[in-house]
């Protein structure tokens, strides 16, 4: 029985706040929502944020404490992007699974897609999801579909689903094909003051394709997926909300041309945000070369140039945040010749990890700036009060050691998914502990 | 020197004393495809299956036969849709023939990459008959073979290849294969049919067929797919045939004589004028006869052996 | 490989295609109906020479065949890597003539029943009969040289090397030894 990590998830006997009184010494913390950033204490009590200081009160007592030296200590991680596959296909993944790996991998919530069987397009659907991630691990915010049945005809009661704890929409999968529905799905969500999350995809440019159009795909002889294809719909998407004055967020966002269409269309103050992927700050389509099914998702894989343009988006602020896009799948869907397999690729329990190797320990990014992306942004975004260590906010936190090294091994995932692109990489950088509501629900030993 | 690979998936990255090898042992199969008696007994209880994915007659017989000629036992596996469909995983097939002890693989499959798949899933020997919209290697071997059968040479010799080139795994193989071995390719086609990204195929693209035919040695003709003219790929037929089809008009107004290939199955009057296909500047058949010889020649060198490495 | 000793120089090579020729001619008296093969690789070179004689002595053209066995050999399976198939040319019908088959070195015996499946599936010579230029024991198989240049007796950790004008620009036999460790 091969031990995850060597971490392990902790269950409270009841995950409600923690009576515990917390004090977490001697780590370097990061709030950029404070505009904080060095050593300090923080001490948790009944599940909230009480102490954040350069020195301990005296009476402050605690029962539990951690010492964080060499780490950082920041407000719990968010990915905004997940693939729960619950209900529907839990052989994929589950709710709790899904929880589990989120939290090993350092995140305190996650919002997930509604591409579920069946979509998340009403209330009680959102409900149902609500109420099976109760004790869950890590808070789960669902995301409801643009249209029902994710057939780009009919609008979703936006109203009800957001009453039941919807927190966006997205249609994620795919796009919403017309764009007068759009057009509509935009008009509409301003009443509800949600973001629009466009997956953005001309389907008729990508049709029978498998990975970027490119060199690469003529080397493979693969049928490609031209960049172009996300960019036509990017901008068509821009625009519709630059008309309508809604606020639309750009999902996993892959090519250089998507990058200068959203830095430009903030320019201009179109209400647009976008998120991008590790494996997209990590790889390109030059990492196909074996045909590597782990490594086929959409967007796919893009260019070298296209790498390099959402490196310099991160550094600019162009791109706000990095989601994992976590797509489990089932080996036999995998496991095939690449034409045939599924698109997808996990990545909540690699996602810290990746950023860390390659744009922490590059200097492409500064500490404050992946908690921004990973922690503050998504939760400003989808109008949530996480995302800070403000004193009275609840105690959702990680504690990062940048110092940790270690080597993927999907076989040790708490995600059912083992699809993933970074087998086998050395990587640095992990989270140690993972709190909720001042509870420590994860904690990881060990060099690695 | 014997042959460094050990199985062929492709030719990109073969190199140039493989090929050779290859070359000079098929032209010795061909000596035995003229006796009386065509059949050598030295691959005797060589079982190899010729797993075809997409349906193909010509390479298919073609392989046969050639199995056939060297005593080797063939077994047919084919299914005209994807195993994917049939509920049977790529990976499950071929544990279940592997299980009955076969040393030899020829596969054709539409999707690329399989038989690289297929190399990790067992260990017999893989031979690629086609895969996607990949690489076909035994097709540019023979068509390498009948030109230097014809014009005594490969090297410094310039090849048009002309048609749709972005569906042709016929024409990568050969621009790679070709390059290898010192000739000079050009792939010739409207752009709509051409790959998007040309550069990993390292030869000249153009779509002028004068351009292309200008200083040609040989003149290789690709099936045009008529299920295509939907998908509006090219306008008509016609304007194709005008553009891009080779006819005797074509090739008279070029100073040299040039061979003409196809790798069939021809479109008579569409890519390739009927006068031309049976004129005395074809070479079709002798690659068809060529193709049972190179075969022979790869199935001889990959399989067998105790420790082939 | 190291050498240890001359079995001959190229006088004594010659004396012995000769002595072998005027053999041949003793025993085959139809020249019409007779044919020369040629064993891949050296073999091919002594059977013209053999030819050529043949020619000095009774004035008839004898166009030597040329046959190469490797894909008769009784070795795919196990051999290490496939050597190349090389020329295999008989340009004369081989139905009812008496046909000697000329080879270099005779030793197991294995590449002459090759030879003999090979011949088999050109057709049905009346008579096959074998010419070596050295004979060095060894036998695997029950063949037996109809014509020798020289018997020598060897250890299986030697070899019998000729080398010929045409393609060596000498023509001599040695008897050679693998060194230790090869």
């Amino acid at each position: 029985m091969l031990e995850k990590n060597d971490g392990q998830i902790i269950f409270p006997p009841v995950l409600g706040a923690s009576p515990q009184k917390l004090l977490i010494k001697n780590g370097r913390v990061i709030d950029p929502a404070n505009s904080v950033d060095g050593q300090l204490f923080i001490g948790v009590e009944q599940g909230v944020i009480t102490l954040c200081a350069k020195e301990v009160p005296a009476d402050f007592s605690p029962q539990e404490e951690i010492d964080a030296t060499g780490m950082w200590v920041v407000p719990g991680l968010m990915d905004m992007h997940v693939h729960l596959r619950e209900p529907g296909r839990e052989d994929k993944e589950t709710i709790e699974t899904g929880t589990q790996a989120a939290c090993a991998g350092g995140f305190t919530s996650i919002a997930c897609m509604p591409n579920t069987n069946p979509v998340l397009d009403e209330e009680s659907k959102i409900r149902y999801v609500v109420q099976r991630a109760q004790d869950s691990v890590c808070r789960v915010y669902p995301i409801g579909s643009i249209t029902k049945g994710l057939l780009g005809e009919e609008l979703s009661p936006f109203g009800e689903m957001v009453r039941a704890g919807a927190r966006a929409v997205s249609d994620d999968g795919r796009s919403v094909r017309m764009a007068n529905i759009m057009k509509n799905a935009l008009n509409y969500s301003k009443s509800f003051r949600i973001p629009v999350i466009c997956h953005c995809e001309d389907a008729d440019l990508t049709r029978g394709g498998h990975m970027n159009e490119g060199a690469m795909s003529t080397l493979l002889g693969v049928w490609g997926m031209p960049s172009i294809a996300e960019e036509v719909i990017v901008a068509r998407d821009i625009m519709l909300a630059s008309y309508t004055g809604a606020r639309v967020h750009i999902a996993h966002v892959s090519t250089a041309g998507s990058v200068r269409l959203v830095r430009d269309a903030k320019k201009l103050g179109v209400l647009v945000t976008c998120e991008t992927c590790p494996h997209y700050i990590a790889l390109t389509d030059d990492d196909l070369m074996t045909y590597d099914t782990n490594r086929k998702m959409n967007p796919p894989l893009r260019t070298l140039a296209d790498r390099e343009a959402i490196l310099m988006g991160l550094a600019d602020g162009t791109i706000d945040v990095i989601a994992s896009d976590h797509a489990p799948h089932v080996s036999e869907d995998k496991d095939v010749e690449f034409d045939a397999a599924a698109f997808g690729v996990v990545g909540l329990e690699t996602s810290l990890a990746v950023v860390m190797t390659y744009l922490i320990e590059k200097e492409i990014l500064l500490p404050s700036e992946l908690v921004e992306k990973m922690s503050l942004f998504p939760n400003r975004i989808l109008g949530l009060a996480g995302g800070t260590l403000s004193k009275g906010s609840v105690a959702d936190i990680t504690i990062i050691d940048p110092n940790a090294r270690w080597t993927v091994d999907s076989r040790c995932f708490y995600s059912k998914g083992r699809n993933t692109p970074f087998e086998g990489f050395n990587l640095h950088g992990c989270a140690r502990y993972t709190i909720l509501s001042g509870n420590v629900v994860y904690e990881r030993k060990g060099q690695s | 020197m014997p042959l460094t690979i050990k199985h062929l998936l492709g030719l990109k990255g073969v190199s140039e004393q493989d090929i050779t090898l290859i070359l000079d042992n098929a032209d010795n199969f061909y000596e035995v495809l003229q006796r009386e008696i065509k059949q050598v007994p030295t691959l005797k209880g060589i079982t190899v299956v010729n797993l075809f994915f997409e349906n193909s007659t010509r390479t298919r017989i073609s392989f046969e036969l050639a199995e056939k000629r060297l005593s080797a036992s063939p077994l047919n596996f084919s299914t005209s849709t994807s195993s994917v469909s049939k509920g049977e995983s790529l990976r499950d097939t071929m544990r279940n023939i592997e299980a009955m002890k076969i040393d030899m693989v020829v596969v054709r499959h539409a999707a690329a990459g399989v038989p690289a798949f297929l190399t990790q899933c067992t260990g017999a020997t893989i031979i690629n008959a086609g895969d996607g919209l990949h690489e076909h290697p035994t097709q540019a071997i023979l068509d390498m073979m009948t030109i230097r059968q014809k014009l005594g040479r490969l090297k410094g010799l310039k090849v048009a290849i002309i048609g749709d080139i972005l569906h042709s795994r016929v024409a990568r193989s050969n621009a790679w294969g070709m390059t290898t071995m010192g000739m000079k390719v050009v792939l010739c086609g409207p752009p709509t049919l051409m790959p998007q990204h040309p550069s990993p195929l390292g030869v000249e693209v153009t779509d002028s067929i004068d351009k292309a035919l200008a200083g040609a040695d040989v003149v290789m003709m690709l099936r045009l797919q008529l299920e295509r003219q939907g998908s509006g790929l090219f306008p008509s037929i016609r304007e194709y045939r005008e553009r891009y089809g080779l006819d005797l008009e074509k090739l008279s107004r070029l100073t040299k004589k040039v061979l003409v290939m196809h790798p069939g199955p021809i479109n008579r009057g569409i890519e390739l004028a009927s006068n031309v296909a049976d004129g005395d500047h074809s070479v079709i058949l002798d690659q068809v006869t060529n193709g049972v010889a190179v075969r022979m020649a790869v199935l001889y060198l990959l399989g067998g052996g105790g420790e082939n490495a | 490989m190291k050498k240890i000793e001359l079995l001959m120089d190229a006088q004594a090579l010659d004396r012995a295609l000769t002595r072998i020729t005027h053999q041949i001619l003793e025993k085959n008296l139809d020249l019409h109906n007779f044919g020369i093969v040629g064993m891949q690789t050296r073999g091919v070179f002594l059977a013209q020479r053999i030819a050529k004689k043949i020619s000095g002595l009774e004035h008839i053209e004898l166009a030597p065949g040329v046959l190469d066995v490797t894909l008769y050999r009784d070795d795919y399976r196990t051999a290490f890597k496939q050597p190349s198939v090389k020329v295999t040319n008989i340009p004369f019908n081989i139905n009812g003539i008496d046909m000697v088959l000329v080879d270099d070195v005779l030793y197991t015996g294995r590449t002459v029943r090759a030879a003999l499946d090979a011949l088999t599936d050109f057709g049905r010579p009346k008579t096959i009969q074998c010419a070596v230029l050295i004979d060095r024991g060894h036998r695997e198989m029950p063949i037996v040289a109809d014509y020798s240049g020289m018997s020598v007796t060897t250890r299986s950790n030697q070899e019998v090397a000729l080398k010929v004008m045409e393609i060596d620009n000498e023509d001599s036999v040695w008897l050679m030894e693998h060194e230790a460790g090869e």
